[in-house]
């Protein structure tokens, strides 16, 4: 009869205890005792052919048994006996695989046209057959979607899919290079695919001219390997990111922009953060503008795009050190990058390890979006005057103050005869320029922010006070169809 | 599993300093949270770039350094230098149940990607374990939600 003491990790199969009496009066016969009565620990002390593991110790007292007379080795009831664990391991000989289906062969064209990969060891013939045989969805064919199309098309990206449903606007084409002048107006998928098909007929490219949807996503993603996330908004960000990771952990090749700042990472893959582990919750509706609100640097989504098509082309490649686990966000007016580091999240509410979002949600309720209601007929004549009254009042001499409470840059562009600029933000310091007991008309864009302007006024004690329906734009459109819209 | 506060830039630099040969340690916490590192020395013969080993008395010095900081010993990290962080037929052979192994991959001495592996009782395979971290505090994210 000996005490064995035993190791944490075989703990769990001793019901717990560090120390075990066992019978015997050799090692041998203690060990063969402590398994009988511990038969979980067989498999783990001794191999196949009943020996003891090479990383498994023996001691008795202080002394390793190999010192002594091996498992022959004496044990009295005075002494103890130890298992002690070597730990031991090394490293591996395979590789990570990228694309791992059966690869096409290449074309000779395919293979002039892709010389200048074809003679780096990284890429490789093998690396450019794992671009053919790969199936890229970019969800958007925009700011963000037009220069990573134009770049996985040239690299060889075997199939690209693009979700859109959007039309070429003016507006769109000082960053969004898949579309031209001659565009505007077209449906955005047409001129994308004319554009990308010249650049290069090798790729298939599939269009799907739909809003991406709960009830969608999950069948579009099907035959993808890669999910380019190039979206403006919150609901369909949410959406690509858990339509991702319920499809089994595709990737999501993940950048967004706003002015003179872009971020990227990857997002949903087996191991890494999704980008719910970052965000579990959309911010509150309206905090964060959107690029039309706010405006974009044109070229800030060629940079953002770019390294969402760089990391489309790593992950399909399976070289590099993928943005997994990183997330990177630029600075183009300071021209610098930083790098902040992320961990799955083990209570994100989709990839973690109890989820409570196991489909499809409706994402513009999740985001705090609303269905717009529908446009009232009838304008409150008490809050609210509309352009062609305006106008009309202003003909027939009537004494109106318009106020416009946009920023400088944007009265540059356009502004409404006579009046006054003072941006929302001056409103509170500068009210008192003003007549509360004269009648005001305030003016925005489009009369989200002089609704908000008139509303101050009114809490101060202004008498007759009247947003202009529709703002610049309504009276650019009724009114003066000479002045430029934005 | 949880690695808190200091615990993976450890593992990461205790990896790059060794680089290009394995470096090892011990993993001590409590309940799959990894509060603290060991260091130990690889004591291997057969060549400290592909292999490592933890001999009897580091592994005790391990133990009573687990109970000394308050916790109990979780397991063993290790690391791949230029080999990607995913156990070998090697390290299956060597490993211990219910220890937590977590790897490092090591490339051209930077430390990059980290997993943590689980020997299934049968001894068939490792199973993969989650590796969890902290994020940035959701207020400073708040601000970067775009």
């Amino acid at each position: 009869m000996a005490k064995i003491l035993i190791p944490t990790p075989l703990r769990p199969y001793t019901d717990k205890q560090d120390a075990v009496d066992a019978s015997g009066a050799t090692v041998a016969e203690l060990l063969a005792d402590l398994t009988k009565k511990h038969s979980g620990l067989k498999n783990h002390l001794y191999n196949e052919q009943g020996k003891l593991r090479s990383f498994v110790n023996i001691y008795v007292n202080d002394e390793d048994i190999r010192y002594l007379q091996k498992e022959q080795t004496p044990v009295g009831a005075a002494d103890t006996v130890s298992i002690i664990p070597s730990v031991a391991g090394g490293a591996p000989t395979e590789v990570a695989s990228g694309v791992t289906r059966t690869l096409p062969e290449l074309t000779n064209d395919e293979i002039k046209r892709y010389s200048r990969h074809l003679i780096m060891p990284e890429v490789g013939v093998e690396g450019q057959r794992k671009l053919k045989a790969a199936k890229v969805l970019c969800i958007g064919a925009g700011g963000l979607g037009s220069p990573v199309a134009m770049y996985l098309a040239a690299a060889g990206v075997g199939t690209l899919g693009l979700v859109d449903f959007d039309v070429v606007d003016f507006s769109n084409l000082q960053r969004q290079i898949l579309h031209g002048t001659p565009d505007v107006g077209r449906p955005k998928l047409e001129s994308a695919k004319t554009k990308l098909q010249a650049l290069n007929p090798e790729v298939e490219i599939r269009t799907y001219e739909v809003a991406l949807s709960s009830q969608n996503a999950l069948q579009l993603f099907e035959p993808y390997d890669v999910i380019v996330d190039g979206t403006d908004n919150f609901p369909t960000r949410y959406l690509v990111n858990d339509a991702c990771v319920l499809s089994g952990n595709k990737p999501n090749a993940y950048g967004s922009i706003f002015r003179f700042e872009g971020q990227a990472s990857v997002f949903a893959t087996k191991d890494g953060p999704c980008y719910r582990c970052l965000y579990p919750e959309p911010p509150p509706p309206g905090l964060v503008p959107s690029c039309a609100e706010g405006g974009v640097l044109g070229v800030l989504p060629g940079m953002i795009g770019i390294i969402q098509a760089t990391e489309t082309v790593k992950l399909i490649m399976g070289i590099g050190e993928p943005l997994i686990g990183r997330f990177l966000i630029y600075d183009a007016l300071r021209m610098r990058f930083r790098e902040l580091k992320l961990r799955k999240d083990p209570d994100c509410p989709v990839c973690g390890t109890h989820p409570t979002v196991k489909q499809l949600i409706d994402y513009e309720q999740f985001c705090g979006i609303r269905p717009a209601a529908p446009e009232p007929v009838a304008v409150n004549s008490a809050t609210e005057i509309t352009a062609v009254e305006l106008k009309r009042r202003l003909d027939r001499g009537d004494t109106v103050k318009i106020v416009d409470v946009r920023e400088p840059n944007e009265y540059q562009i356009n502004r409404i005869p006579g009046s006054q600029l003072i941006p929302l933000g001056d409103i509170p310091k500068r009210y008192e320029e003003l007549d509360p007991n004269e009648e005001i008309v305030v003016q925005c864009k489009s009369g989200v922010r002089s609704g908000k302007a008139a509303d101050f006024l009114r809490s101060v004690g202004f008498k007759r006070v009247l947003n202009l329906k529709g703002g610049i734009l309504d009276w650019v459109d009724k009114v003066d169809p000479s002045q430029p819209k934005y | 599993m949880t690695m808190t506060g200091g615990v993976e830039a450890a593992i990461r630099r205790h990896g790059a300093e060794t680089y290009p040969h394995e470096c090892c340690g011990a993993l001590v916490g409590q309940s799959g949270r990894v509060t603290d590192v060991v260091a130990l020395p690889n004591t291997t013969e057969e060549g400290p770039r592909r292999r490592f080993l933890v001999r009897p008395s580091d592994y005790r010095e391990a133990e009573r350094r687990a109970s000394e900081l308050g916790g109990e010993l979780l397991g063993f990290y290790h690391s791949h230098p230029d080999h990607p962080a995913r156990p070998s037929q090697y390290d299956l052979d060597h490993a211990w149940p219910t220890f937590a192994y977590i790897i490092v991959s090591v490339v051209n001495g930077q430390a990059s990607d980290m997993t943590v592996w689980f020997l299934k009782d049968d001894r068939s395979t490792f199973e993969e374990g989650r590796l969890h971290g902290e994020n940035p505090h959701p207020d400073t994210a708040q601000a970067l939600h775009r």
